[in-house]
């Protein structure tokens, strides 16, 4: 298993507006998926991707995440771990001060890359996610698609082995949710990176993923292997045409 | 046009007697504020900071650091400046080993200058959006990397602004120094135009002033301006 939660529970709040954001939910995910996690907004979905990486630090239970139990680490390895977890947002979330290269660059030079290393790794990442000729543009000069290709680039800059991704496409509209999920779906299968989305929209969650989990009221309803690509949503790819630099630029050697 | 340059020559022309005292006097001012804008910048950056991070529901919450920084801060805020200086006599004495002259006049200067800019940079940082820093903490960021390559990044038009706004003010208050020795152009233009009734000199004096904290504003508004890239 990539991830592991095992019986963790989350308390928000304090006196009459404590409430159980999480509640004794274990969750697998397989190595190599893509897993959705499905709820209405409050169910707690965001919270428990959140601990995965343990943004969100849970009241019990224990996370494992690579072989490595997360809720066991001291502050410099938590640090050192969350290097091979990428995550993107739903508000992106960039530096809007740095360019498209600075965000990219960022956590390889948080990581300590040496600098001609690093030129290197974000020159192949921005290839990868269709933005090179973006390298010198600041986030606020873009769409919101290539945004979040940015929040991807910087997500995989340290080559991590899982990719969390909390609403990745809920401020996006159907053309760019589709060619987000594009690129989602080209990482999972040419870097074999272990994806987790969080979705309260079913049909990207159709679109993508191999197993999806429901959870409602801070509890795990049910999880179940999902066919992506079945039915109607297939298509949605060969749509995505538009849009300078969208979708070229995957030929990406590791 | 010509006129206006004969009357004005004239009317100046008693200044320039005073060439030296003048650019002494500026000297003065120069050296008083630039050292309270150095003391903002290594000592109210970083109480802003911690300000900014000891905050209820900030990353660092501590109540008590944030108390005791946040009282300090204001104590020093709400002293007149004037009792502010007297009353920091012995401790300017024991820093610089005389509480006459520039440099001592410096020091409580020093110390304002640290509790308004620190409000600032709290302030400026209060504006960056909080998803920064989370994103900052699932990259794997040190408390350090967060502040220098998230906050102060996303802060930097802000808090250019405040320093701005800071040395605005710094050169206010040295205009008061003289009571101390410190001298500068506030000094100046009381002893030669107010009390030796030489109007002109007063005069010259606040036009100075003018173009210096015009020159500054213009400056900080525009670097600040250049720096910000979160809008188009």
């Amino acid at each position: 298993m990539m991830i592991s939660l095992q019986e963790v529970s989350k308390c928000f709040g304090s006196g009459t507006d404590r409430y159980q954001a999480i509640d004794a939910v274990s969750l697998d995910i397989k190595e190599g998926s893509i897993h959705g996690i499905i709820g209405t907004s409050g169910a707690g979905k965001s919270t428990l991707l959140r601990m995965m990486n343990l943004l969100e630090k849970p009241d019990s239970g224990k996370v494992i995440v690579n072989g490595q139990e997360l809720t066991a680490l001291g502050g410099r390895e938590l640090r050192e771990a969350r290097r091979s977890i990428g995550m993107i947002f739903q508000l992106f979330q960039l530096v809007s001060n740095r360019t498209v290269w600075g965000n990219v660059s960022m956590p390889l030079e948080l990581a300590k890359v040496p600098k001609a290393e690093r030129a290197s790794r974000v020159q192949q990442v921005l290839r990868f996610v269709g933005l090179e000729d973006k390298a010198k543009s600041y986030p606020a000069q873009l769409s919101g698609g290539q945004k979040q290709r940015v929040a991807i680039g910087r997500a995989l800059a340290n080559s991590p082995t899982v990719l969390l991704c909390d609403e990745p496409t809920s401020s996006l509209d159907p053309q760019t949710t589709a060619d987000i999920l594009d690129v989602l779906r080209h990482i999972n299968r040419t870097l074999r990176v272990t994806i987790v989305i969080v979705s309260h929209e079913m049909n990207v969650v159709n679109e993508i993923c191999d197993y999806v989990s429901v959870i409602d009221h801070g509890r795990l309803i049910r999880t179940y292997r999902n066919h992506p690509g079945d039915g109607e949503a297939a298509p949605m790819s060969e749509t995505s045409t538009d849009g300078a630099g969208e979708t070229r630029g995957f030929g990406y050697h590791e | 046009m010509n006129d206006i340059i004969h009357y004005m020559n004239d009317y100046f022309a008693h200044v320039f007697q005073y060439q030296h005292e003048i650019w002494r006097a500026i000297g003065e001012t120069f050296i008083m504020v630039g050292i309270s804008i150095a003391a903002a910048i290594i000592l109210g950056l970083p109480v802003g900071t911690l300000l900014f991070l000891c905050r209820k529901g900030q990353q660092y919450e501590n109540r008590l650091l944030f108390s005791i920084l946040n009282v300090l801060v204001n104590i020093i805020r709400s002293f007149p400046f004037l009792l502010l200086v007297v009353i920091m006599i012995p401790v300017t004495r024991w820093i610089v080993g005389t509480s006459l002259g520039t440099l001592a006049a410096a020091v409580p200067l020093s110390v304002v200058a640290v509790a308004y800019y620190s409000r600032l940079v709290e302030q400026s940082l209060l504006e960056v959006p909080k998803e920064v820093m989370e994103a900052a903490a699932s990259m794997g960021a040190s408390t350090i990397q967060m502040i220098f390559k998230f906050l102060y990044v996303e802060a930097r038009s802000g808090l250019t602004l405040g320093l701005t706004t800071s040395t605005i003010s710094f050169i206010s208050y040295s205009t008061v120094m003289g009571i101390v020795g410190g001298g500068g152009v506030g000094d100046f233009a009381i002893r030669y135009g107010y009390q030796r009734f030489e109007e002109e000199i007063m005069t010259f004096t606040v036009i100075i002033m003018i173009i210096l904290v015009q020159s500054i504003q213009y400056g900080g508004s525009l670097a600040s301006r250049l720096l910000d890239k979160r809008k188009v």
